[in-house]
């Protein structure tokens, strides 16, 4: 089974429907996915190969059930452990795992559980992303908010009692550019604690302007490891290079970043690869730059405007489950992170198991955190990038959380950098 | 037992030996754990502290307990010495405890940071208690540079692991003059008691009682067991019999003067 991803908009000029179907359909016509195109930085590929042979070399259905029982009973648990329990023989043992992921989790976090909010500044993007909301080619509400429009989300988020701020735009460097992304930056230090970003991956010296603006946490999403897939899937745009996105961590390590962000896009490829490509990232860079903050996403495909078919395929709740125990167990110190694609019931119980860090109060739309918080009306809004499946405000987060037994964090960072 | 048995830091004198971790767990469950431990110095992390969170860890602390306020979170000196004035500008005492680490998956303290870390923030009249890996050397250090206690690790932060490094804390034990407080990896009631048996001035744990099924119950066995184990250890460990008792039939038996 396979996500028909192709829509086609009545908005589109004949050229531009021509240009879209060419692409889709004749490989010929998209360019070398594995080519850095002119700017972008180039730097060592230990890491990626580190991480690709063993990725290449994976069968999940080569393992059995005393691979996984062994990889239970390991103190340590290995990369060959953690390829047992990303398997298929894994799944009976999900209960097990569960129960020692969730000492892990408390060894190293306790029972805390960090909130954050992200804030989409723009949606315009330069991709062709098929499964994306943000698609260059989907027609959507495009909307980038100007400084005054990011100060009065900021503050409408801030007074809600948020201190941890994601801010996100569409992959557009000719719409938001750095010294646009840089600015939000330094108005976001006013409101937030901590301001993180997820937006297009710059050079080593763009993450280092955007960390004196005041960001210390880049995430991005590799989407799928697998780059003959990516290739599919990413037809056209700067997001196609598929190399230059694998080592944006690492340039943002580079760039002086406390800490990065790690993820697959669960749905789009065989999604244990993608799990372990994920996690050994992270592990590899970790290695290579001890001092770094690490932590796991897990989205899943959702629907998006336009396409409400779009759906995780095999990536059922228990496999997600499963995946994030392994991640437990095989990075027991990093951050796991889960986003309102998940339910509140899905959410309420991984807390307890391995996710360390929820968002609250989410919209993934431009410029309507006045409607979505207050209930007033906002003149204009940017569409959403997908559809969210946990509207929870944080109060209610704040509330659910403590009544698990867990406490709930809005700060856990001192920024040292303006202290004498 | 002759006279109060209490310990000193900073011109403050402690009849407790229990320092209490206040991350990880609940805040509401704070003020109940620091009465069922009987602790009277709690460590808790600015970077927690530092925030607009209605529910503020610094409210939850009772009055009369001393802060300890620690710098996790930073990475070498420079930024161990501004957590700990802020730590200060928040209201939060002289003491501090440094802690530096430069990797994130072990959690391991810095010696030679910490060391330059204690030396500045003793300068500026701090209370300074460095956590530090078990290493002599370094522990000297820390004394010549201001510390008022050395904070040997037991085992890596978290790991419950106990007193993986027991014979070089007993180094420190032996030859260093200031208290030797015990701290990380103690992960039940009978390796902290342990830790005093061997002469310990005290021992902090954190996410022992974190983790366990009941906070405040765990906060009260660990209050037990170091009073045990510095009980015995006032007491004067008394031999231990070998495994099979001792011969019937000495071995030096045949020497005739």
């Amino acid at each position: 089974m396979e996500n028909d991803f192709y829509v086609d908009s009545e908005y589109l000029s004949k050229a531009a429907l021509e240009k879209k179907h060419r692409l889709e359909n004749d490989p010929s016509s998209r360019t070398n996915h594995m080519e850095y195109m002119p700017g972008m930085e180039i730097i060592s590929h230990d890491v990626m190969r580190n991480v690709m042979s063993r990725v290449e070399a994976y069968d999940p259905d080569a393992y059995t059930a005393r691979d996984v029982q062994a990889a239970l009973h390991h103190d340590r648990v290995t990369i060959e452990d953690l390829q047992a329990l990303l398997s298929p023989a894994a799944a009976p043992f999900l209960e097990k795992m569960a129960e020692r992921a969730r000492i892990e989790t408390g060894k190293h976090f306790g029972n805390t559980v960090y909130i954050f909010t992200p804030l989409y500044i723009a949606n315009y993007c330069e991709n062709y992303c098929v499964y994306c909301g943000f698609n260059c080619y989907n027609h959507i509400q495009r909307m980038k908010l100007t400084g005054d429009q990011i100060d009065h989300e900021m503050k409408i988020i801030a007074d809600s009692g948020m201190e941890e701020i994601l801010i996100l735009t569409g992959e557009s460097r000719a719409a938001s550019s750095v010294e646009y992304i840089g600015d939000a930056c330094r108005r976001a230090k006013k409101y937030f604690r901590n301001v993180g970003l997820e937006i297009y991956p710059v050079n080593s010296d763009e993450y280092r302007y955007l960390h004196e603006c005041g960001a210390d946490y880049v995430t991005v999403f590799q989407e799928t490891y697998d780059n003959v897939k990516y290739e599919t899937l990413h037809l056209m745009g700067h997001k196609r290079v598929w190399p230059y996105r694998f080592e944006a961590q690492e340039r943002a390590l580079m760039g002086g970043m406390r800490g990065v962000g790690f993820s697959a896009l669960l749905g789009l490829s065989d999604f244990r690869k993608d799990a372990l490509a994920t996690a050994l990232h992270a592990y590899f860079l970790q290695r290579k730059y001890p001092q770094a903050e690490i932590s796991l996403s897990c989205p899943r495909l959702r629907p998006i405007i336009n396409n409400d078919k779009i759906n995780p395929l095999d990536v059922g709740e228990k496999q997600l489950c499963q995946i994030l125990c392994a991640y437990r167990l095989f990075m027991p110190y990093a951050g796991i992170v889960v986003s309102s694609r998940e339910s509140a019931t899905f959410r309420n119980g991984i807390v307890r198991i391995a996710a360390t860090k929820v968002s609250a109060g989410v919209s993934t739309g431009v410029g309507d955190h006045e409607e979505k918080y207050t209930g007033n009306q906002s003149e204009t809004a940017g569409d959403e990038q997908f559809e969210i499946s946990d509207s929870r405000s944080l109060k209610a987060m704040y509330q659910d959380i403590s009544s698990e037994g867990l406490q709930p964090v809005l700060n856990d960072y001192v920024d040292v950098q303006d202290i004498q | 037992m002759e006279g109060k048995d209490t310990f000193r830091l900073g011109g403050k004198e402690f009849t407790s030996r229990f320092i209490l971790g206040s991350g990880k767990y609940s805040l509401k469950l704070i003020e109940a754990a620091v009465k069922d431990a009987g602790a009277e110095i709690i460590t808790l992390a600015v970077r927690r502290a530092n925030t607009r969170e209605s529910e503020n860890i610094l409210d939850y602390i009772p009055k009369n307990v001393t802060l300890l306020p620690n710098t996790s979170g930073a990475r070498d000196a420079t930024e161990a010495v501004r957590i700990a004035r802020l730590a200060r500008e928040l209201g939060c005492g002289d003491f501090v405890k440094i802690e530096i680490m430069r990797d994130t998956k072990y959690l391991l303290p810095d010696n030679a940071e910490t060391i330059k870390a204690t030396s500045i923030l003793a300068d500026e009249g701090f209370t300074v208690l460095p956590y530090m890996f078990p290493d002599l050397n370094a522990a000297r250090d820390l004394v010549k540079a201001g510390a008022a206690a050395v904070m040997p690790l037991g085992a890596p932060i978290g790991s419950n692991k106990g007193l993986a490094a027991k014979e070089f804390i007993q180094i420190l034990i032996d030859e260093i003059d200031l208290p030797i407080i015990v701290d990380a990896g103690i992960g039940r009631p009978s390796q902290a008691c342990e830790a005093m048996e061997m002469g310990a001035a005290a021992v902090m744990a954190n996410t022992a009682l974190a983790t366990a099924g009941d906070v405040t119950r765990m906060a009260s066995a660990f209050k037990k067991a170091i009073e045990a184990g510095r009980e015995a250890y006032l007491a004067g460990l008394g031999r231990v019999l070998q495994r099979g008792g001792d011969s019937s039939d000495p071995l030096t038996g045949f020497l005739r003067d």
